[in-house]
């Protein structure tokens, strides 16, 4: 785990390679213990979920026919933003991840589901499920690390255009369903060259993409509105909303997951032959938590206990919380930090860090009310100056 | 006498009117519609909320009552979808059930006369002991509880014209397709008739159906003979030759273990009178185990370890691989997946199918283990 023995405290240096196998042997018991006791309660909890979620989506898009009336429009646009996150999160995300997969219903299984999003289920899977999961933070390997977009580590050397890292965050944020079929299809990496866009694999996932874009838009921006009758354009917008909070949501948590200030990411070489119990230790350290009540953890489809669905992806999201405190007494005993916060301190240190490392390193730390105009003009240096320039002002600023 | 014959099926069709088109014309396009407004879902999934049991639904039913027959058997009487198809007496349904959050599938030979008058349906069940699903049906289900069904299907049915003299031998839980067949066929026990019922069970208690056998036999309608095995021992073709020296003349039914049926099987073909002989297994005969090997599927990129005694079928089940199955003993050919590659054993035969890279040769996965590495696309 190179990156983390570089840095000032190195949260594992006290483990022996016995300790990381043990805690190992610990998740798996913690793991077959949830897996023994599946069973009917829990498909009943999913069930209902999924019923519920019905309900509002159906219950939301007939109040929104008569969009018109405001109040209608409030109590529609709310109910239908519910229902998708819903939709995405605890429903859609959880049984992706074949956490359900066990019950052997046909309609509520990872091979058959289908969800509201701009990304098919099948392509998501892909590179959620086997890219994601298997490299959890390592950089250059894991996508979800910025989605290739972004600077998520001191390592990686900053660059002027990085500087607009935040703004194209938050639109990434608004737009983040269609964020993630592009990356999901390695659009950028696919359309780079002839040779790959003519690829016929990516033409089929592409025209996949579409074709799941262009129904979901249909339904949202021309159906639903047209039923509507007169109140066409209050039912687009309404739609629209829905969406776009749908969107904000769940970047936000996403980002709660594995980017607030102080989880650790990893190098590439660091998980060479890596053994199950180092992979577990990754997982841990990799992850952050959202701390808050039983509706929040619902609403961010549990992975306000993604350090718990990391270390089992696809145990039920509905044990992560019962299985918590062991997991946390587990980081007590081995000296670990078992990373949680409420929300909104999450989403903060997030965003901070997105925008601490868009700036060359060292910046933001040095920089005060006083200094602010010498460290402008340093920026404004080390953005337009020469190659040359502009290293000696990086290790100059990283260094002071 | 296999139902719902094409043939028969098309010539009672009434020929469409001119508005039926118009009219189905219009209904698919509000489906289409409806399809519009639910994707990624599909208006079915909606429906389904509300009407589990409509026409143009996954067949499923509704229990409506559990009556135990016995200590360890009850029937349960169902009410199946509106798409249900007759089914021919002696037939049987597969229903998959939640036990415990898992879907299980099993057949169940219907109890039930034909058109009742609440348009129901029946199966009985034994609880075997360690049994998940028979446990779960006997023992814990409850009115109101949906399950899901497939249409009849089974070749234990009677020809037509119904032979003179018949013989039905049954142990067990094996009574119950004979009892749909006596409870449909009042020629079968009416004065003339002259039919034999052999039925064995550990105790006068244990018989499934009893009271109503008895009846049939105290009005004279039916021969019945009852062997109580705690006292009287096992039934063989010996026993049963004494019990019914006519058996020669006899068209006979059985259904029970695999291996009453085994010797049955054995003695009418050394009579030379096979083909008068027509059996029911609930459960294949298994000969032997080999080596398992790990299974992969390539379809859904699961690979799992499995041994030689294992059918194929449950360790992808229980591996949470949906699989398609049917009867689960190796008649109906409803589990059948292409072998990609490598070796399955036939767990009835020991009989080894390999497949080398590209031959996709399809096997029956309900009765086929591991024999070694092998893949099969799904
Ligand atoms: C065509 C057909 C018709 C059938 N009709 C009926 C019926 O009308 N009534 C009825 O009760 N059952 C019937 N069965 C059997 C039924 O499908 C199940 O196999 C049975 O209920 C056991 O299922 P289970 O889940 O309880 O047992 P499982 O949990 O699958 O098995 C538990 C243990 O019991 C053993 N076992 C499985 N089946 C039997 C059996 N039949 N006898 C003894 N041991 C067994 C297994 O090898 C295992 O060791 C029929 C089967 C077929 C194929
Ligand atoms: S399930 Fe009927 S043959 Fe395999």
């Amino acid at each position: 785990m190179t990156v983390l023995q570089k840095k000032d405290v190195n949260p594992i240096e006290h483990l022996a390679p016995e300790d990381v196998e043990l805690i190992g042997k610990e998740l798996d018991e913690i793991r077959q213990g949830v897996i023994d006791t599946r069973g009917e309660a829990d498909a009943r909890y999913i069930r209902r979920v999924i019923d519920v979620h019905r309900k509002i989506e159906l219950g939301s898009r007939a109040v929104l026919l008569a969009s018109g009336f405001p109040p209608a429009w409030v109590l529609g646009t709310i109910g239908l933003s519910v229902a998708k996150i819903l939709e995405n999160m605890e429903i859609g995300h959880n049984i992706l991840h074949g956490q359900w997969d066990w019950m052997r219903d046909p309609k509520i299984h990872s091979t058959t589901w289908e969800w509201d999003m701009a990304s098919p289920a099948e392509q998501w899977k892909h590179s959620h499920n086997e890219l994601h999961h298997t490299y959890t933070n390592v950089v250059g390997k894991d996508n979800d690390l910025g989605y290739g977009i972004m600077r998520v580590d001191e390592d990686q050397p900053w660059q002027p255009w990085h500087l607009g890292q935040p703004l194209w965050s938050f639109v990434n944020a608004c737009f983040f369903e269609y964020g993630i079929a592009a990356y999901d299809l390695e659009l950028a990496g696919n359309l780079a060259t002839k040779e790959r866009r003519s690829n016929p694999q990516f033409r089929a996932d592409a025209r996949a993409v579409l074709r799941k874009i262009g129904r979901q838009v249909r339904k949202d921006y021309l159906v639903h509105p047209l039923l509507s009758g007169p109140n066409f354009l209050s039912t687009l917008a309404a739609n629209f909303v829905a969406n776009l909070v749908r969107n904000l949501w769940s970047n936000s948590v996403i980002l709660c997951g594995h980017f607030p200030e102080g989880v650790e990411t990893f190098e590439k070489k660091s998980i060479d032959g890596e053994t199950r119990g180092e992979w577990y230790l990754r997982q841990m350290l990799g992850s952050a938590n959202i701390s808050g009540s039983a509706a929040m953890h619902v609403m961010t489809g549990n992975l306000s206990h993604q350090i718990e669905h990391h270390l089992f992806p696809d145990l039920p999201s509905n044990r992560y919380a019962q299985i918590a405190p062991k997991i946390r007494d587990l980081f007590d005993r081995y000296g670990l930090n078992y990373h949680t916060a409420p929300l909104p301190k999450q989403v903060a240190s997030a965003w901070h860090k997105i925008i601490r490392l868009s700036l060359p390193n060292g910046w933001l730390e040095k920089t005060n009310r006083r200094n602010l105009p010498s460290q402008l003009v340093t920026l404004y240096r080390v953005t337009t100056g020469k190659p040359k320039v502009r290293r000696r002002l990086l290790k100059e600023m990283a260094a002071a | 006498m296999t139902p719902g014959n094409i043939e028969d099926m098309t010539a009672t069709v009434p020929r469409p009117s001119p508005v039926r088109p118009a009219l189905s014309a219009l209904r698919d396009r509000a489906w289409r519609l409806a399809e519009l407004v639910t994707t990624p879902l599909l208006p079915a999934d909606y429906l389904d909320m509300v009407s589990p049991l409509r026409a143009g639904a996954d067949l499923r039913g509704r229990i409506v009552a559990v009556q135990p027959e016995t200590r360890d058997a009850a029937t349960l009487v169902i009410r199946p979808g509106a798409d249900w198809q007759r089914h021919v007496p002696g037939q049987w349904v597969r229903i998959g059930v939640d036990v415990d959050g898992v879907r299980m599938w099993r057949a169940y030979s219907l109890t039930s006369q034909l058109d009742r008058p609440d348009g129901c349906i029946s199966i009985t069940v034994k609880a075997i002991p360690g049994g998940k699903v028979s446990n779960h049906l006997v023992h814990r289900t409850t009115p109101g509880t949906l399950v899901h069904l497939d249409q009849a299907a089974g070749e234990f049915v009677l020809p037509s014209p119904l032979p003179a003299k018949a013989l039905f031998v049954t142990a067990g839980s094996g009574i119950t397709p004979v009892m749909g067949i006596l409870r449909n066929y009042p020629e079968l026990s009416d004065s003339r008739a002259d039919t034999v019922v052999v039925h064995s069970a550990p105790t006068a208690d244990d018989v499934v159906f009893g009271s109503e056998l008895r009846v049939l036999a105290a009005d004279g309608r039916i021969r019945l003979v009852e062997q109580h095995t705690d006292t009287a021992g096992l039934l063989d073709p010996a026993g049963l030759a004494a019990l019914v020296p006519d058996l020669a003349e006899r068209a006979t039914w059985a259904c029970g273990p695999v291996g009453l049926l085994e010797a049955l099987e054995e003695h009418w073909a050394a009579a030379g009178i096979a083909d008068r002989l027509f059996t029911e297994r609930f459960r294949p005969t298994v000969v032997v185990a080999g080596e398992g090997g790990t299974v992969t599927f390539t379809g859904t990129g699961t690979t799992l370890e499995a041994d030689g005694a294992t059918p194929i079928l449950d360790a992808a089940e229980s591996a949470g691989v949906l699989v398609p199955s049917g009867c689960r003993m190796g008649i109906c050919y409803g589990c059948v997946l292409p072998l990609r590659e490598g070796a399955v054993r036939d767990l009835r035969t020991g009989e080894v199918t390999t497949a080398v890279p590209g031959d996709g040769v399809l096997v029956q996965t309900c009765i086929s283990a591991a024999a070694g590495a092998c893949s099969i696309d799904h």
